[in-house]
């Protein structure tokens, strides 16, 4: 099983071939990933070669989608482009969008949340500013290194992109069902609420790594969440407990401001929830190897 | 960014919200002239990024030209909650009879943006929500619809605007979201929206966040940036491009990755309750690249912190290789001797992830006596914590 990403996906790149674009369509194919065509209308007919695997272009996403039956997308285009490109990929009634672009604007993303909603959900969007998300031994869909770890019953979702990698790491030799970054926008689509609901229907996922970090409320909806619907265990980790108030750290959403979207406040209420918090990176994966048995 | 006033008050002009004649001035003998030319008589107020500046005495009338110049040279150096006056706008003076509130702004929890808008202004708004929540209307507002003349009309109506006052403040509502879209702002807020004695409906203070994420189509936001508040560390790393922030610590904090390294500073933290309470002295994430030229950046303005005792660089090679960082390293270091720098700090260095095992013998055969490496990241921001006591 796993969520969201299976090896039956089939996968488009949007911007494929750009730099970027390139490279992780390279690295996704390597990682076992079933890419069956990008996105690009100036590239339109032509092939681009992978390591010997041919990836033909398409001029959109629905002649994508009508040619190859492609069920996912990533989203490699340029932060000027890129809402755009979700509206287009939301058109053509993609299932999954995979936003990795870091530095859209945030009307853009309000813009392009709006419209995949008014368009009844159908596709689930994933970020924007995010790694994308990884089911060991099947489908990678973004740039989360595919060699890490292999398939497990953990689940992730997290907030960071470097924490996912970390923790896949110090969890390496247990394994993971899926691994979701969700970004660290003001603004994203698939929340930790929205993989916290897909692990627990989940039955290869026994256990579930939360990361979340300073700004929003996310975390604190997340333990009503997990309170009122999750069975499985859950482990937490919150980053930003040091942060001074009002300044950006790094990702546009980690932000404290005033008393609010403290880390305090997050571990607190996870705590409440009944979720087991750790202090770093390294004490949480050991919370969850001793949840697991060992 | 959060701007200033009269910044605010010139973005309203320019998408047609009302506002006061007003100019913005830095000594107090300027303000002569501007009374002038404001009919006489003028407004002098204090422009600074934080609240309660009235009570602070922040805000002043000058009854003539002259009298400007003395309110404008006691506010001018004034110290509002740790904000020292550097400049003041001197506005038209207004006959007030009625203080409201507009606002719109991000809703981060429901992914939307909402209005917000009372009848009872000029207060403090958080005041008003948390003592009188039902004064205070809270409106959704569709990203893609925006505020339409219906919504507009919504607003007011929900507020408990005047009906004769309907009109003019839906209109000042729309000019609002004008602002707040095509400026990209994050939070558009006037307070006090004013009725005239004459039955006029104004901006007469406003307060505007932009979204620094959309510099790539504001081209003229980048002047609006307050550059002589910025710390000169962040406004140094600023012009290299990279994304540091100034804490008041002694450990120097280079990582990969901005939640990875949030999370090396509270590590650091917690590491240094062991040791004498040392803290991390920044935050600043080279991102995935990290290549030599980015470390060789990201060390000199660490070092050149005088409060920095010692370096944690944490990397976890994801995409990037950690062979590739230790060359980075290595190379930075070298890179600064040539450039005449002192490095005299000693470094902590932890490699984990991709090709670690290269970049640690990288590291350990270029054998730099200021390079510690310990291989977790708890044990490393142990060793720095320590390092940075002694």
């Amino acid at each position: 099983m796993a969520i969201f990403l299976t090896k039956e996906s089939k996968v488009i790149v949007q911007g494929m071939t750009g730099s970027e674009g390139q490279k992780h369509t390279k690295r996704m194919l390597a990682s076992g990933t079933n890419i069956v065509g990008g996105v690009n209308p100036r590239k339109a007919g032509t092939d681009v070669d992978f390591d010997g695997t041919q990836v033909p272009v398409f001029g959109s996403v629905k002649e994508a989608i009508e040619a190859t039956g492609a069920d996912a997308t990533v989203i490699f285009v340029p932060p000027k482009f890129a809402k755009d490109a979700v509206v287009e990929a939301v058109d053509a009634g993609i299932g999954l969008a995979v936003v990795i672009t870091e530095g859209i604007a945030v009307h853009d993303t309000a813009y392009f949340w709006d419209y995949a909603c008014q368009k009844g959900n159908k596709t689930r969007i994933v970020g924007p500013n995010c790694p994308g998300l990884i089911t060991p031994g099947q489908s990678n869909a973004g740039i989360i290194p595919g060699d890490i770890t292999r398939a497990g019953r953990i689940g992730l979702v997290s907030k960071s992109g470097t924490l996912t990698y970390q923790m896949m790491y110090e969890l390496r030799d247990l394994g993971f069902s899926s691994a979701v970054g969700i970004g660290g926008d003001p603004v994203i689509g698939t929340t930790h609420i929205d993989a916290l609901q897909a692990f627990e229907a989940d039955p290869d996922t026994d256990l579930v790594v939360m990361i979340g970090e300073i700004g929003g409320d996310a975390e604190e909806r997340a333990a009503d969440f997990i309170k009122e619907n999750v069975t499985k265990p859950v482990v937490g980790y919150v980053a930003g407990f040091t942060a001074p108030e009002g300044k950006t750290m790094g990702h546009a959403g980690a932000i404290v401001s005033g008393s609010s979207g403290t880390a305090q406040a997050k571990k607190e209420a996870l705590e409440a929830a009944g979720v087991k918090v750790g202090k770093t990176p390294s004490e949480t994966a050991r919370l969850a190897r001793e949840l697991l048995g060992g | 960014m959060d701007l200033f006033e009269y910044q605010a008050r010139d973005i309203f002009a320019k998408h047609d919200v009302p506002v006061l004649a007003g100019e913005v001035i830095d000594t107090p003998e300027a303000a002569r002239e501007v009374t002038e030319r404001l009919g006489g008589r003028a407004v002098v107020k204090a422009q600074v990024k934080t609240g309660g500046r009235g009570k602070a005495g922040g805000v002043k009338l000058a009854a003539d030209p002259a009298d400007a110049v003395e309110k404008a040279r006691a506010i001018l150096g004034m110290d509002i909650k740790g904000h020292t006056v550097q400049k003041v706008m001197l506005a038209e003076t207004a006959d007030i009879a009625e203080e409201y509130y507009v606002s719109f702004l991000l809703d981060r929890t429901n992914r939307t943006f909402l209005a917000m808008a009372s009848v009872e202004g000029g207060v403090e708004i958080e005041e008003v929500a948390a003592t009188k929540p039902e004064a205070l209307a809270k409106i959704p507002v569709d990203a893609i619809e925006g505020v339409t003349d219906t919504k507009a009309r919504e607003i007011a109506q929900a507020a408990k605007f005047p009906a004769e006052l309907t009109d003019q403040v839906a209109n000042v509502l729309k000019k609002l979201w004008d602002v707040f879209v095509r400026e990209d702002a994050l939070l558009v807020e006037v307070n006090p929206l004013v009725k005239t004695g004459d039955g006029k409906v104004i901006a007469l203070d406003g307060k505007v966040s932009l979204d620094e994420g959309a510099e790539f189509r504001q081209p003229d936001h980048a002047a609006l940036e307050d550059k002589s508040a910025a710390d000169p560390l962040e406004a140094a790393a600023k012009a290299k491009g990279l994304n540091y922030v100034k804490l008041d610590g002694q450990v120097g904090i280079i990582g990969n990755g901005a939640g990875l390294v949030m999370s090396t500073l509270d590590v650091v933290a917690y590491a240094g309750e062991a040791h004498k309470n040392v803290k991390p002295a920044n935050f600043l994430d080279i991102g995935g690249g990290a290549s030599a030229e980015v470390m060789a950046n990201g060390l000199e303005i660490i070092l050149g912190d005088p409060d920095v005792k010692s370096v944690f660089v944490n990397v976890f090679g994801g995409i990037t290789a950690c062979d590739a960082v230790a060359n980075g390293i290595v190379q930075a270091l070298e890179l600064l001797k040539s450039k005449g720098e002192d490095v005299n700090k000693p470094l902590v260095v932890r490699l984990d992830g991709n090709n670690a095992e290269l970049g640690r013998k990288i590291l350990t055969d270029a054998n730099h006596p200021l390079v510690q490496q310990v291989d977790t990241m708890d044990g490393a921001a142990d060793r720095a914590a320590e390092l940075a006591a002694k």
